[in-house]
């Protein structure tokens, strides 16, 4: 029989508010098997613990029932203070009076009879537990950072610092991402080149990072410390170690006629290209829809015009597989599709442009060599328009219902430039609310109206249309409560950013969470906020939410520090609730060994004695206890009830519903 | 009927929910009649979740509305401005004495091209 | 499959063309439909108030007649539409409006929204298609310049109509092509006529009819058709402006060979 201490937690009024503590302790002390229950204030503090550990030894305890908060808030901790205590940590069983409970009820009677309910559950599974030793696994002492924008070169790069070697998956033909297009960066105005392209170049000589670039994550496997990947290296056509980036066949090319991708489709390119001038790695790459060798076997002018013979037409898309500790995710975003907008004329007028294509726009490197015109005739605008909140905050259904958080500063940003180099040029801003909490942010946004003269609109455009060749901006004046109709030369929209649609895959692939915008969902949102849920998966940049470059360099380092964190161990302990096969129910159906997603289930021939000397041979599943990750996906799959789980065994959950159930 | 009932029975009319509002005056920014309103769409919605009625009731905005369901379509909160003002109108025509077309000027509307969709229309909209 | 046919009052009435050229044009296409027997008046305003049931329920008659054959209830009028498209969205999501219609009504069986509401457009789109329109077209309108005039009913509220994009629609442009004409975009075919204000302040409808006019002739168009009797009236009557407006039914009586 085992000595049960029960340990109900108040949580300071968190849980004693709706609860009665002491009721609950008193009840559960009736329990078979307890000898001890108590109620403090916090359980977690250091008293609260003391307590937990002086019972274990007064009493002998051989077993421990906590009713506080979410195991995932605070398991590890008493598990730890009962092993220091002496007794094994797996004789721990948290009931969650608080989020299951406290915080969902009102009235205290129910919710304490709730919790008692909760406590019996918990000492029934408790009466089933057994003591367990978690093994241990190596780590591998290299991480894969999948997107090469802003938040993964800045991972890399710390990453690299601490001495660890790492791989930047891309799937463009270039690193560097939405930053590489900005012109200038808030909120001190240095052009994003001028920082990127050194991070970008630091990133292609630094001998710890491997750069791949237009290549995609195919599969993952593995968990933490021990993920096995495969990267599919897409076909570029030209062959990366020998191109020079001399850039002699983008001049010979006759098929110029490709939207330029890194212009935001403003300008044209040639079938073969460099993105950009500082495109890390500066290698040239054929669109094989455009390229006219590709489509129908005539011309090859690029090939005969390379001096190192860096074409080849026959390359072919190349997997190779890659094994890594840890995993940070860095898929960044893109604005949204405009298509639900059409109000504001995007589709109808060349001379409505998204904020991005205004940076490419205004961009020295762009498609106008930084004079900004428009797009349609290649005239200066004389009247700007701009409009925030472009699907942003919308919750309709035709946009997205979170803040993007980045375009009131890029928008000032835009405003101000404008009005810096073309004086004469009218600008005026439709804002819902200016949002510019930050570090020198209001300040800058109020620099555009008080310094530049920007004319700041409380309101939301309705419609633009045209009319004798202006794009009219109907919209309201809230401030001064008129209709207004501003008739422009350019509008630009402020679309709201959305993860990049790759991210979806990417998150099944590792087994990460995504919330409904498919932003990542972090392990707790204030106090774990650049790893995800699943062990070994680390979150950088926008990927997680809507953030601007200060932010996301700062969490991209953070990212990396935790990773650091990681790869600096040698061993990691085992999760010691794995799985195992019962040899005398399992039938080998395999059913356990395509369910589960880590690789974890082989199945082995053995021999058993079926009586009367005899034996047979039979195909058993066997689990490899050092990739279990516990998660039960085979004892749920399992159609003979073979599979258990130890420390969840299926007769520990059924005593739980018993507990439960009885009244 | 006391004004606190009478505003949640406009709401519960208009089947929006007000509060879902973030003032953000599209609705105002898109509507064709806004120069003939004294009231504006955005502010049918602010006066309602305020629970201030008085103005509307006499507002001309009533009439000048021409239920085009702009305003609807483009709420990015989904809200609906004109059926506000719809469950207002509704308020207004539904007392006794509220009739804003009196039966007997019908006849001299009528003429060679008036479609009958008009006449049937504006009695919807203004009579009971 | 047979389309229960819908004219609604107007085009019994003032709007005889836009019935009896869209009549004659589904003759020559082939498709086979039946106007509905002792139909009433839709009430031509959808009731937006959520208390009102009873003047729901005329459309809820014709809606149930046209579930009782096969299933398609084709309308040409777009207030009819409208109205029509509407209540059924009703039947089918609002319980209390559902409950309290079929209570009234008494039907055989129970009326949930099972009707699907098909305008004629859209039956030019989706059942006829447009590419099947165009080689049944023996006067092709060519070099003749149109502007589409949508207006609100067709389009608004879009969650329920889903008739086309409402800020940037392409279905009556495209029907435009297929009649071998040239289609006139501009920015005020989706804006409102004015109306049934017309009859009480016609100085808006004035203002609102000519603006929509004035858009179209600018961007070049020298026609300009409508599906709407009202829309037709607001626009011919108040819009002060030279530039024809007709049913698009006889533009497409024109093109098919079938217009006296």
């Amino acid at each position: 029989m085992q000595k049960i201490g029960v340990f109900v937690c108040w949580c300071g009024s968190n849980i004693a508010a709706t609860v009665d503590v002491k009721k609950v302790a008193d009840v559960l002390r009736l329990e078979p098997g307890v000898v001890i229950s108590e109620n403090y204030q916090y359980m977690c503090s250091e008293n609260g613990q003391a307590l937990i550990r002086n019972a274990i030894k007064e009493h002998g305890l051989t077993g421990v029932v906590v009713c506080s908060c979410s195991p995932r808030m605070h398991e590890a901790t008493f598990r730890k203070t009962c092993e220091s205590a002496g007794l094994n940590p797996y004789m721990v069983e948290i009931a969650n009076i608080r989020e299951q409970c406290s915080w969902i009820h009102k009235d205290i009677e129910e919710a304490t009879e709730k919790a008692i309910v909760l406590g019996r559950s918990a000492i029934a599974k408790l009466k089933l537990n057994a003591p367990l030793t978690a093994g241990e696994s190596a780590v591998i002492k290299r991480a894969l950072v999948i997107g090469g924008g802003i938040a993964g070169i800045q991972s890399a790069l710390d990453i690299a610092e601490a001495g660890y070697e790492v791989d930047i998956v891309e799937t463009s033909p270039t690193i560097g991402g939405n930053m590489a297009k900005l012109d200038k960066t808030f909120p001190t105005l240095d052009c994003a080149a001028c920082i990127l392209t050194p991070k970008m170049v630091d990133c292609a000589q630094n001998e710890k990072i491997d750069i791949m670039t237009f290549s995609e994550i195919e599969s993952v496997k593995g968990f933490v410390g021990n993920f096995k990947v495969q990267i599919r290296r897409k076909a570029r056509f030209v062959d990366e170690k020998k191109c020079t980036g001399c850039g002699v066949c983008m001049q010979k090319c006759p098929s110029k006629k490709g939207l330029n991708d890194f212009n935001m489709g403003l300008n044209k390119r040639p079938a073969i290209y460099i993105p950009f001038a500082q495109a890390i790695p500066n290698v040239a790459i054929i669109d094989p829809e455009q390229c006219l060798k590709l489509k129908n076997g005539k011309c090859g002018l690029c090939a005969m015009n390379c001096q190192v013979n860096a074409i080849d037409y026959t390359q072919k898309d190349e997997i190779i597989e890659r094994e890594y500790g840890a995993i940070v995710v860095a898929t960044g975003y893109k604005p949204i599709s405009l298509e639900n907008f059409n109000e504001f004329g995007y589709s109808s007028y060349p001379d409505v442009v998204t904020s991005l294509e205004l940076e490419r726009l205004m961009n020295a490197a762009g498609p106008t060599d930084g004079h900004l015109v428009r797009p349609s005739d290649h005239k200066e605008p004389k009247v700007i328009t701009f409009i925030q909140c472009v699907g942003s905050r919308d919750t309709s259904g035709c946009g997205k219902p979170y803040c993007s958080k980045i375009c009131c500063m890029y928008t000032a940003k835009h405003a101000m430039l404008i009005r810096e180099k073309y004086p004469n040029t009218e600008v005026h801003v439709f804002y819902i609310d200016v949002r510019t909490p930050g570090k020198n942010y209001d300040e800058f946004f109020r620099r555009a109206v008080e310094q530049y003269g920007v004319d700041y609109i409380k309101g939301m455009v309705g419609k633009v249309y045209e009319e004798n060749g202006k794009l009219m901006v109907q919209g309201s004046d809230l401030i001064n409560n008129e209709q207004v109709v501003i008739p422009s030369d350019l509008v630009v929209l402020a679309a709201a950013i959305e993860p990049n649609p790759s991210v979806r895959n990417i998150a099944t692939m590792v087994t990460a969470s995504i919330d409904t915008n498919n932003f990542l969902t972090e392990a707790h949102a204030k106090l774990r906020p650049v790893e995800s849920p699943t062990a070994g998966i680390f979150l950088s940049g926008v990927c997680q939410g809507p953030k601007d470059i200060p932010e996301t360099v700062s969490q991209a380092s953070a990212c990396a520090a935790k990773v650091v964190g990681l790869l600096s161990k040698d061993k990691l302990k085992c999760n010691a609730c794995v799985s195992h096969s019962d040899e005398m129910l399992c039938t080998g159906c395999s059913v356990c060994a395509n369910v589960c997603p880590y690789g974890a289930i082989t199945y082995v021939d053995k021999e058993f004695r079926i009586g009367g000397g005899k034996t047979e041979t039979r195909r058993v599943a066997s689990v490899n206890e050092a990739v279990c990750q516990g998660c039960g996906a085979c004892t749920v799959a399992c159609p003979s009830g073979a599979m258990d789980l130890k420390g969840f065994s299926n007769k520990q959950i059924m005593a739980e519903v018993d507990a439960i159930c009885k009244r | 009927m006391e004004k606190k009932e009478q505003v949640e029975l406009i709401k519960e009319r208009s089947g929006t929910d007000v509060r879902k509002c973030m003032k953000c005056g599209k609705c105002s920014g898109r509507c064709p009649a806004y120069a003939d309103m004294d009231i504006k769409p955005h502010q049918f919605v602010t006066y309602i979740e305020k629970g201030e009625i008085d103005k509307l009731l006499s507002s001309k905005s009533l009439y000048t509305c021409l239920s085009c369901f702009a305003c609807v379509e483009r709420c990015p909160r989904g809200v609906a401005p004109a059926n506000v003002i719809e469950a207002v109108r509704q308020e207004v025509i539904r007392q006794q004495g509220g009739n804003k077309v009196p039966a007997e000027t019908v006849p001299q509307m009528i003429d060679e091209t008036i479609p009958q969709q008009l006449l049937v229309s504006m009695f919807r909209k203004l009579n009971k | 499959m047979k389309f229960s046919y819908y004219p609604g009052c107007t085009l019994k009435t003032k709007a005889k063309d836009l019935d009896l050229y869209g009549r004659k044009c589904l003759e020559k296409l082939g498709v086979d439909f039946e106007e509905i027997k002792e139909w009433q008046c839709c009430g031509a305003v959808y009731p937006v108030s959520r208390d009102e049931v009873a003047t729901k329920l005329s459309a809820v008659r014709t809606l149930a007649s046209a579930k009782a054959e096969d299933g398609k209830l084709l309308t040409l009028c777009s207030a009819c539409h409208h109205v029509l498209k509407r209540v059924n969205d009703d039947m089918k999501n609002d319980a209390n409006i559902r409950l309290k219609a079929n209570n009234y009504l008494a039907l055989e069986e129970a009326y949930e929204g099972e009707t699907d509401v098909i305008h004629y457009l859209e039956l030019l789109r989706d059942y006829v298609g447009f590419d099947k329109l165009k080689a049944a077209v023996v006067n092709p309108l060519k070099g003749q310049k149109i502007g589409a005039y949508y207006g609100c009913l067709l389009l608004r509220p879009s969650q329920t109509l889903a008739f086309d994009n409402p800020e940037n629609p392409s279905i009556i442009e495209d029907f435009i092509t297929a009649i071998g004409a040239t289609p006139v975009k501009y920015a005020f075919r989706n804006e409102c006529c004015g109306a049934y204000v017309s009859a009480t302040n016609k100085e808006i409808a004035v203002k609102k009819s000519s603006k929509v006019m004035d858009s179209a002739k600018n961007a070049g168009a020298e026609k300009i058709v409508t599906a709407c009797p009202l829309c037709m009236y607001n626009l011919t009557e108040n819009g002060n402006s030279d530039v024809p407006v007709y049913y698009f039914t006889e533009l497409l009586a024109e093109a098919l060979g079938v217009k006296e």
